[in-house]
């Protein structure tokens, strides 16, 4: 299955300065009865965002406009708790492209990458100034792997295989599915 | 890349690691990594079934998935014969759509009706399903509870669910390892949910992050299966990717006999090979980190993170950063102050955290003869319909229905609070579950983890409290 490619996202920001932001805040659990994709964007923050009786808060997130800006400045410990895809899926609906932060949970790490969601993880020093810079543009490039703007530049590592999937639009399970021979060696030799 | 040589000492990890390569990892691609047991609910798995689907491929192996319904299956007591009512026409509709992928893809579902049906991660477990040395996955990052066992077992998103329902077979980078040594032994009255909430406090929620913990040390040894499990469970919120001890003639005895277990002559090979499941005495660690067990007290949660926890009997400390304040703000709660006394509105008893059997009754022996607090609200939900139906034949559900508390269907319940039971905004919850995230239990919920002991204290007092008070009393009369 193909994805739109992705070498570089050149985009302004928007900053949520929280750490440990976990999974439930991103889509709280009560909107993951779905049994499809691609209609979560409402759903994302919906707590940081609406009240109870869906009237907007006056939040930051509600005056994002992810025309412009698509890359997320997120805190330290980003999409920790849960394993739900929903997250990332919630993230991109809503228009995120691109999650710099020092570091992300390992679950939602792996759910971004399968879902063509770019996830840096930077040094805190570099990452506190392009929250310093919130709302200026950023080129996240998965050629060298460099996160730039003005005069900040960091670089941040991609699990290789996970960079080359991003790169080429590839999801993982091709790849796997031509391995079928071996898995069935595997399993031969174990019983 | 050769495998170690076989003189280097290896730790449980990297025996059950080894044991599961397909594929080794290389600098450009991950290992392909073998699964023993998928389990599967209904939340996480329709779009993975749907892609498998698109791409006209079956699943390779049912014998190796199990499913079972939990998270959006409602938990209102239901007379022989009625139909469940769902919190929406999405939930059941996502109830509906397991129902039929399994049909469709020959995968044993444990559904409504079934006896064996559970919480994903209590039912597995009991029914004999999760065994020493396996590799064990599920859409849902508590599968690290199975690790209790001496299994590899962690929890994966819905695109993983997809490659293992078709290929049997995850891409994994070797993550790094982190031993927890608990010495000493758990003073009375304080147990196993307080002593992981300790090392959580310690570590930090995203301290053990890219690790697989194992748990060592006499404290760990000490405990039961069911104790071993409510430590692994909540090895994620740590940051850990899986919770590991070593299986030993506790773990061996715990499952001899049950449903899927191996039998007879079977078993007895079995317990030989799993005998051999420790981390040898000179492996290494990345990362080693020591607790004394013995200088524990009950804990509960002060703020909006599971790390952010301390004795019952604590002042609330000084918010250190940013994030501290916010959740102090969030729970309404003063630095300095004392939690004892703080009037709580509703308690849970639940989740594959502390749903099984030995915490029902750890909560019944406060419950017995004393009286939920008038205008407190208090739900017991069994784990799985076998904790419910042995609760049931020892008179557990009695004594918390006498004592005012409602008794409930299994299911996940309040722990996560999408399928209709949760708090209401603004309410403090006393909570057996795994995490205390800002409205996980409902929008404005204010939630504060504990053992099944201090959530039944709390009910009878009306308030958080130290529920050795009310052991103490159970002793003296």
């Amino acid at each position: 299955m193909q994805r739109e490619p992705v070498r570089q996202i050149v985009s302004r920001s928007f900053a949520l300065r929280e750490h440990n932001i976990d999974t439930d805040q991103i889509i709280p659990a009560r909107f993951l009865t779905v049994t499809e994709r691609g209609s979560l964007g409402d759903a994302c923050f919906r707590d940081w965002r609406f009240h109870a009786d869906g009237s907007p808060k006056d939040h930051p997130l509600n005056r994002v406009d992810t025309q412009t800006h698509t890359i997320l400045l997120a805190g330290d410990n980003f999409g920790c708790g849960s394993s739900r895809e929903h997250a990332p899926w919630a993230l991109w609906d809503f228009g995120v492209r691109a999650v710099i932060t020092p570091r992300a949970g390992d679950i939602f790490k792996a759910n971004a990458a399968n879902n063509g969601l770019v996830v840096a993880e930077i040094d805190p020093a570099a990452h506190a100034a392009l929250v310093e810079r919130e709302d200026e543009e950023i080129r996240v490039d998965l050629e060298d792997l460099s996160v730039t703007s003005g005069n900040v530049r960091a670089s941040f590592s991609l699990e290789p295989f996970a960079r080359v999937c991003l790169m080429e639009g590839n999801d993982a399970l091709g790849y796997i599915l031509a391995r079928q021979e071996e898995i069935a060696r595997f399993e031969a030799r174990r019983t | 890349m050769a495998s170690a040589p076989q003189n280097k000492p290896r730790t449980l990890f990297d025996k059950l690691w080894d044991a599961h390569i397909v594929s080794p990892e290389t600098a450009d691609s991950p290992a392909i990594l073998y699964v023993d047991l998928h389990l599967v609910h209904e939340v996480t798995s329709p779009q993975a079934f749907s892609a498998l689907e698109a791409r006209g491929i079956p699943v390779r192996r049912p014998d190796r998935t199990f499913a079972t319904l939990d998270h959006s299956t409602p938990t209102t007591p239901r007379r022989k014969g009625q139909r469940p009512v769902y919190i929406s026409p999405a939930a059941q509709m996502q109830v509906e759509r397991l129902e039929e992928n399994c049909r469709h893809h020959g995968i044993p579902l444990a559904g409504w009706g079934s006896p064996d049906r559970g919480i994903v991660h209590v039912m597995g477990p009991e029914l004999g399903l999760t065994q020493p040395g396996m590799t064990i996955v599920c859409g849902d990052s508590h599968t690290s509870t199975h690790g209790a066992f001496g299994a590899l077992a962690f929890g994966i998103g819905t695109t993983e669910v997809g490659h293992v329902l078709a290929t049997q077979c995850l891409l994994q980078r070797k993550p790094k390892t982190m031993k927890v040594h608990v010495d000493g032994r758990l003073p009375n009255g304080v147990g196993a949910k307080d002593l992981i909430l300790a090392i959580i406090a310690k570590i930090g929620a995203g301290g053990a992050a890219g690790h697989v913990i194992e748990y060592a040390g006499p404290a760990i040894e000490a405990l039961s299966m069911e104790g071993r499990m409510t430590v692994c469970n909540m090895s994620i919120e740590a940051g850990a990717r899986a919770g590991l001890i070593a299986p030993d003639e506790v773990t061996f005895s715990w499952l001899q006999g049950r449903e899927y277990a191996p039998k007879g002559a079977a078993f007895e090979a079995a317990r030989l090979k799993w005998r051999a499941l420790r981390s040898d005495p000179e492996a290494e660690f990345d990362r080693v980190v020591t607790l004394d067990a013995s200088r524990l007290a009950p804990m509960v949660t002060w703020g909006a993170s599971p790390h952010m926890a301390g004795p019952v009997d604590m002042s609330v400390p000084a918010p250190n950063d940013g994030d501290a304040a916010k959740a102090l703000a969030f729970m309404g709660f003063q630095p300095g102050e004392t939690l004892l006394g703080e009037p709580v509105h509703t308690v849970f008893i639940g989740s594959c955290t502390n749903a099984r059997l030995s915490d029902l009754r750890e909560a019944a022996l406060i419950m017995a003869g004393r009286h939920v607090k008038p205008g407190v609200r208090m739900l017991v939900v069994p784990g799985s319909e076998r904790v419910r139906k042995a609760a049931e034949a020892e008179g557990l559900d009695a004594i918390f229905r006498t004592a005012g508390a409602e008794w409930r269907e299994p299911g996940c319940s309040m722990c996560i609070a999408m399928n209709g039971d949760s708090g209401r905004p603004g309410e403090l919850v006393v909570s057996t579950s795994n995490r205390n995230f800002a409205g996980r239990q409902g929008p404005g919920v204010r939630t504060v983890l504990a053992s099944p002991a201090t959530a039944a204290a709390a009910a009878v007092a009306g308030a958080i409290t130290d529920p050795r008070r009310m052991m103490e009393m159970c002793g003296a009369a």
